[in-house]
């Protein structure tokens, strides 16, 4: 994290990224404070199109408030989110955002088929009911993550992979450009990670740009091309075979890495140092 | 006339003009309060109406008083509302201004909003009792509810807002609904969060305040909570859920008001949420989704069928069978004898119910994740809960399975 000499220079720090028109998702000067405790400050990210980026750092390094704060859904003190160069409010339709499992009661009426379909909702627009063609599109999307046979249950009788299959399926419903995916990895099962592995895998293939916040290490030079290091800011960013170092990860995540961890993610990436 | 049959001329509108424009005014009443505390339910902030509720009553008073002094009477009902409705408004925005601003929660923002506000109101109607101006007799309706002397032209006006209120319900219903379920992704699409829940807050005022006369404000609350979580029962789809609370609390409104009008001196409010409650402990006993006895009897059913499968298994093993309820299921189908002899039925019954056990098996071994997620496998018959081209699949799959157990039992 760079040193801070005043407003003056965070509006400097924040001006580069923000430029970046090219950029399907870039975050500038971005400082959220909970209640006078500062989660992050002054971070920027700008993601390159067409990849697949994961966030990493530490417990409460403020990933999810880094998703959460860029799409407005929390108050930010300052910063700038520019889609493709246009201000976010304004190209709501290219993002697709997929929320914590847990930030949600799964005890609501609803089936599958009814959350994946309120992917859909902003096309159909206001004062208008999903149709026959939305319904089917949504039962497509399900069957892209595998679970076209749970259509008709009830969310809460999903198990936990099934339900944040539903939640992926949701947001390919959307046909977005940028997928911001909130720990989709965390506690599922083999076959959902397998499933949500060929989401993503798909995405690319499209063309699509996705940030994923994740939480396991080892998997990150496995899935994605790109990596966002953030503890309570950026720390790093940028292709994995660059960026992915021991010395990164050292600075991220400092004493909490042990020396047999970062061994042992040597290993896995052959990572440079 | 008993009073058996001018409830039942009240419940067909055969009880007068005016009686049947107050009860079609209620029942209005109840279909746009039960909508919209359904969403209300659903968003958990049920307990938002108490402190509307009773934050009327500072607005009834002032309500009165600028009738008196305005119109020489105090018994006007727009005039009355609007007082309601002017001082429920600023008790949900302290309750909102409470919670956004301090580090307190919502339900004690407002316990405080609402004794704070009733008391308020307890001496405003005081005051004004001892200033003993003409017709505040009819303010006291307006804690406990009462249609009694309804003039129809009230009820009219009621029955017009509860509609209004409905409409807007309609128009907004997919928006609410994925608010109430997700308000991140919500707010991720652009849909504005802050907005919709001032929209959502503000048809309960709406609805609380069109419903003081008729219920009263101490019981108005019954009247957007019990409908939707009677309704809760009855389904697990939010597209039915609404309009099934709006029905429960049009149902109940329309029958107290009816009931009311054979029985003048009982409090309408009052009657109302009575029938209310009683469709609810209904829905809790009976409803086939979620109701108390459906999951009774289920669980009864899944007990009988898990027994005799495994009786059933134990025969075709020849293991001994020691449960008592296996025992008495497996004679009464008369599988066994009563010495526990399996009969030719049962030895027939136990091959079978062995072949599909395996089948299933072999099914979870090979696709542990669905079996994971499917509810009946194992209980039902496979070919009931399989596709035939699956079941055949694991057939010829099973063979060599039997051909390694007839050479090991020859070995």
């Amino acid at each position: 994290m760079a040193k801070k000499t005043g407003g003056s220079f965070l509006k400097e720090a924040g001006r580069g990224p923000a430029l970046d028109a090219k950029s399907p998702f870039a975050v500038s000067g971005l400082t959220v404070a909970y209640d006078r405790k500062p989660v992050l400050w002054n971070a920027g990210f700008a993601a390159p199109e067409g990849e697949l980026t994961a966030i990493v750092g530490p417990n409460g390094a403020g990933k999810s408030t880094f998703l959460k704060a860029s799409l407005g859904l929390i108050p930010k003190l300052s910063g700038e989110v520019a889609v493709f160069g246009r201000p976010i409010d304004e190209a709501r339709g290219d993002i697709a955002y997929v929320p914590q499992r847990s930030s949600v009661d799964w005890d609501f009426p609803a089936t599958a088929l009814d959350v994946v379909t309120m992917g859909l909702y902003r096309r159909i627009g206001w004062l208008r009911w999903p149709g026959r063609r939305d319904k089917e599109r949504a039962r497509e999307m399900l069957a892209l993550v595998g679970m076209e046979a749970f259509a008709d249950r009830q969310i809460g009788q999903l198990s936990g992979g099934q339900q944040q299959r539903v939640f992926l399926a949701r947001a390919l419903a959307q046909d977005a450009k940028v997928y911001l995916m909130d720990e989709p990895f965390a506690g599922v099962d083999a076959a959902t990670e397998r499933a949500i592995v060929d989401v993503l895998k798909k995405l690319l293939a499209e063309g699509k740009t996705v940030l994923v916040v994740h939480h396991d290490l080892e998997t990150v030079p496995v899935y994605f091309s790109h990596v966002l290091f953030l503890n309570g800011g950026t720390v790093a960013s940028g292709p994995v075979t660059e960026t992915f170092t021991a010395e990164n990860l050292q600075k991220t995540y400092g004493g909490r890495l042990a020396a047999t961890q970062l061994a042992a993610l040597h290993e896995a990436a052959g990572m440079k140092t | 006339m008993t009073f058996l049959e001018s409830f039942l001329g009240a419940l067909t509108l055969n009880a007068g003009y005016n009686t049947a424009v107050v009860s079609i005014g209620a029942a209005l009443l109840g279909a746009a309060s039960g909508a919209v505390g359904a969403f209300v339910l659903l968003r958990k902030r049920s307990l938002v109406s108490d402190a509307m509720s009773h934050a009327t009553l500072p607005g009834v008073v002032i309500g009165f008083l600028a009738g008196v002094w305005l119109l020489g009477d105090g018994r006007s009902l727009p005039l009355l509302l609007a007082g309601a409705a002017l001082t429920a408004g600023i008790g949900m925005i302290s309750v909102d201004w409470i919670k956004a601003n301090t580090r307190l929660t919502e339900d004690t923002a407002i316990g405080t909003v609402l004794s704070t506000f009733f008391a308020l109101g307890m001496v405003l109607l005081t005051v004004l009792q001892s200033l003993a101006t003409a017709g505040q007799a009819g303010l006291s309706g307006f804690l406990l509810g009462s249609t009694s002397g309804m003039l129809s032209s009230e009820a009219m006006t009621i029955a017009i807002a509860a509609g209004v209120v409905a409409l807007i319900v309609l128009a907004l219903f997919k928006e609410f609904a994925l608010l109430c379920f997700d308000e991140d992704f919500a707010g991720s699409t652009g849909l504005g969060v802050r907005r919709l829940d001032i929209a959502l807050l503000t048809l309960l005022l709406a609805v609380v305040v069109i419903g003081l006369k008729t219920v009263g404000l101490v019981l108005v609350i019954a009247l957007t909570i019990i409908p939707p979580v009677a309704a809760r029962f009855w389904t697990e789809r939010v597209s039915r859920f609404v309009p099934i609370s709006a029905a429960i609390g049009a149902a109940g409104s329309y029958a107290g008001a009816c009931l009311s009008a054979s029985a003048p001196d009982l409090p309408t409010g009052a009657l109302i949420v009575l029938i209310l409650f009683a469709l609810f402990v209904i829905s809790m006993l009976v409803s086939p989704v979620r109701g108390l006895l459906s999951a009774l009897l289920r669980h009864r059913r899944f007990q009988k069928i898990v027994h005799l499968r495994q009786g059933l298994l134990a025969v075709a093993h020849d293991e001994p069978i020691l449960e008592p309820i296996t025992r008495k299921l497996l004679i009464r189908r008369g599988y066994v004898s009563g010495d526990m002899r399996p009969t030719e039925a049962g030895w027939s019954a136990a091959r079978r119910i062995d072949r599909d056990q395996a089948l299933w098996n072999l099914w979870r071994e090979e696709y542990p994740d669905e079996a994971h997620a499917l509810a009946d496998w194992s209980l039902k018959p496979i070919d009931e809960v399989l596709s035939p081209d699956m079941v055949a699949d694991l057939e010829t799959r099973l063979a060599p399975h039997d051909a390694a157990r007839a050479a090991g039992g020859a070995a």
